[in-house]
């Protein structure tokens, strides 16, 4: 993993809760390199939210993190909050998935854009201006000038989106973590945000996590995918080869689990039966075993590692892995 | 009627105009829509937020007062019923919300949220209530001595689902609307309940009016499928023929973006960038013009009317693509 920009190792995240220790994110290692896209998949409560948390050194309060999150040479977690704000929007941005969340509804665009620009780079009012008028226009926002003096409220949810999006890459971020950024938004205004993250993305050789439930978002844009079942990295692989041959049986049934277009209406969906384990109840063995069709002997009393497929790169962990050439 | 291609209507909705003031202006939800419902069968409403297909639900229901057209349910026309004869036709009819967490009262016990519809429908005896309650229950999947005692926090996202299914269900109603049902689901739940719903609909007979913006989830339960945009319907058809040789440019926009699962399919760019235009001021014409690559000065100055493109399929276009 070296040379990665970002590289978290060992990352465990905990969390106490009235119930008993919630482990959000278990023993995860992920890298992304510079210029490098990485997508991370997973179901409501799989840890994937909380990973990018322990990222950003965003955690809750009372969460406790171990691990390293090494970005840039610097360990994170080491870092003093000092330091941190200065990195996070700076070299470290985040769009998240509510922009009504992420932006000030009673501060205008031009202000929010100008603020941070300011607090970050070295530029005078005019100038700070005159970048925001630029990265607006850059995010495909008609009458840049006149936006400025809105408000979040006067604009649609696609467009916040993308004032989000320009806030985010105002300081020419080197890792830029979407977490969900197209959920709330219509299809043809999700296809539209997701190319203009993959266009800045390539045009400034920035880093990206893009986390997501849909396998749909990550097939065309990403260079790798890791999928999270249970706060645990299952499957790791480049895109092309993880599409080509899904060795751990919870990716192919999230795969066979989405509709497709080209099946007639009425055919039974391979529906995945039950529900993912109770994160404060954990489990011995593999924790998508309830549910696995593949499940048998040391699957319900032996966690299996994340070990490489053919080849480095792919790594699952599985103690039945789908048969290479079996196709998904 | 141009849209007549149920021979056995259950509902006909005619020309149905639905608006709402808001700070004084006037928001164009549903302008002259018109379609009919084959007993039996699922029809599929598929658009973006703010195309007004929820509204046109709920005014089906009379939840939302029409300005004018007609909604005729076996023949009766529900914009003209009152009191006790809407609260009887609307037994027959149920619906399902998007969010199941929120549809449920928190204080409430299951087995009274699920026997609720019964009391209103004036079940007195409380033994026929708990075993229609069983029934249901058991019907979508939930053990009914395990869960009729327990509270909505107690269960997931599905599971909650899977009781709002079973409270629309104990009526045994002929018709149910399902607006967004599987829109705040996970991938794996939403698989689960989307084929409860295709049993339940052959076990009880129903007809379905299937509301949601996911194309895709759409094509997997309905039988044809409606295409709404900005108040107007720009496009009917069978399921398949739809998904296969879409006649409006704004179906076939659809279509183009749904992200799909293969990364040897490059994500498209022709997808045209913008948003559709406000419901106050909707475009002159067809409504659809200022996104469309398409649209000449015809497109501007005449409405387009929903006319025939292929057997059974209709879209309102001046230039279809078929």
């Amino acid at each position: 993993m070296s040379g990665a920009l970002l590289s978290v190792e060992d990352a465990v995240v905990d969390l106490p809760t009235p119930r008993g220790n919630l482990r959000a994110v278990d023993h995860v290692d992920l890298a992304v390199g510079a210029g490098k896209t990485l997508g991370i998949v997973g179901e409501s409560g799989c840890g994937k939210t909380m990973l990018s948390r322990a990222v950003l050194q965003l955690l809750p309060k009372k969460a406790r993190l171990s691990g390293r999150v090494m970005f840039d040479g610097q360990d994170l977690t080491t870092l003093s909050a000092e330091k941190l704000r200065k990195l996070r929007g700076r070299s470290l941005a985040v769009v998240f998935q509510d922009p009504m969340t992420s932006l000030n509804p009673v501060l205008t665009i031009g202000t929010q854009l100008i603020e941070t620009i300011q607090e970050h780079l070295e530029l005078d009012l005019a100038q700070a201006r005159q970048r925001s008028t630029e990265l607006l226009a850059a995010v495909g926002i008609p009458a840049p000038e006149q936006r400025l003096a809105q408000y979040p409220h006067q604009l649609s949810g696609g467009m916040r989106q993308r004032v989000a999006i320009a806030v985010a890459l105002s300081c020419e971020p080197q890792l830029l973590i979407a977490d969900e950024p197209t959920t709330a938004l219509d299809v043809t205004i999700q296809a539209q945000i997701l190319d203009l993250l993959a266009r800045e993305q390539q045009r400034r050789h920035m880093a990206m996590i893009i986390i997501t439930h849909d396998l749909g978002v990550v097939a065309g844009r990403t260079d790798e995918v890791a999928v999270m079942y249970a706060g645990r990295v299952v499957e790791r692989a480049p895109t092309p080869a993880l599409f080509k041959q899904m060795r751990m049986p919870y990716t192919e049934a999230l795969l066979a689990a989405l509709p497709k277009l080209d099946v007639p209406p009425h055919t039974p969906l391979p529906a995945i039966s039950g529900r993912p384990p109770d994160p404060t109840r954990p489990l011995k063995g593999c924790s998508f075993s309830p549910r696995c069709r593949y499940s048998a002997g040391r699957c319900s009393t032996e966690k299996p590692r994340l070990s490489p497929a053919e080849t480095l790169e792919h790594l699952y962990a599985c103690f039945h892995p789908l048969a290479a050439g079996s196709g998904a | 009627m141009m849209l007549q291609v149920a021979s056995d209507p259950l509902m006909q909705v005619e020309n149905l105009v639905v608006e709402y003031s808001v700070g004084g202006k006037t928001i164009h939800a549903v302008s002259d829509v018109s379609i009919e419902i084959a007993r039996g069968e699922t029809l599929g409403l598929v658009g973006e937020s703010g195309c007004g297909k929820s509204t046109l639900g709920r005014a089906v229901l009379q939840l939302r007062q029409a300005v004018s057209g007609k909604v005729l349910f076996d023949g009766h026309d529900l914009t003209t019923l009152k009191g006790e004869a809407l609260r009887n036709m609307r037994r027959r009819v149920q619906l399902i919300f998007q969010d199941p967490i929120a549809s449920l009262n928190p204080r409430r016990r299951i087995g009274d949220i699920v026997a609720e519809p019964l009391v209103i429908a004036g079940v007195r005896d409380p033994e026929e209530r708990k075993r229609r309650v069983s029934e249901v229950l058991s019907a979508v999947g939930l053990d009914p001595a395990l869960v009729s005692g327990r509270l909505p926090h107690e269960f997931s996202g599905g599971q909650c689902q899977r009781i709002c299914i079973a409270r629309s269900l104990v009526l045994n109603p002929e018709f149910v609307i399902c607006d967004e049902p599987v829109s705040a689901l996970d991938v794996s739940i939403r698989a689960q309940i989307l084929n409860l719903l295709e049993e339940m609909k052959a076990r009880y007979g129903l007809t379905l009016l299937f509301i949601a913006h996911d194309l895709a989830v759409v094509k997997a339960v309905s039988d044809r499928v409606a295409v709404m945009y900005l108040g107007r319907l720009c496009e009917v058809g069978p399921s398949e023929q739809l998904f296969a040789r879409p006649a409006h440019p704004y179906t076939a926009l659809l279509i183009e973006a749904i992200p799909v699962p293969d990364p040897d399919v490059r994500p498209t760019t022709s997808v045209p960038v913008g948003e559709p235009p406000s419901p106050i001021a909707p475009p002159s014409g067809c409504r659809f013009r200022t996104r469309c690559p398409r649209a000449d000065a015809r497109c501007a100055s005449e409405v387009p009317e929903l006319r025939v493109v292929a057997p059974g399929q209709f879209a309102a276009c001046h230039h279809p693509l078929i």
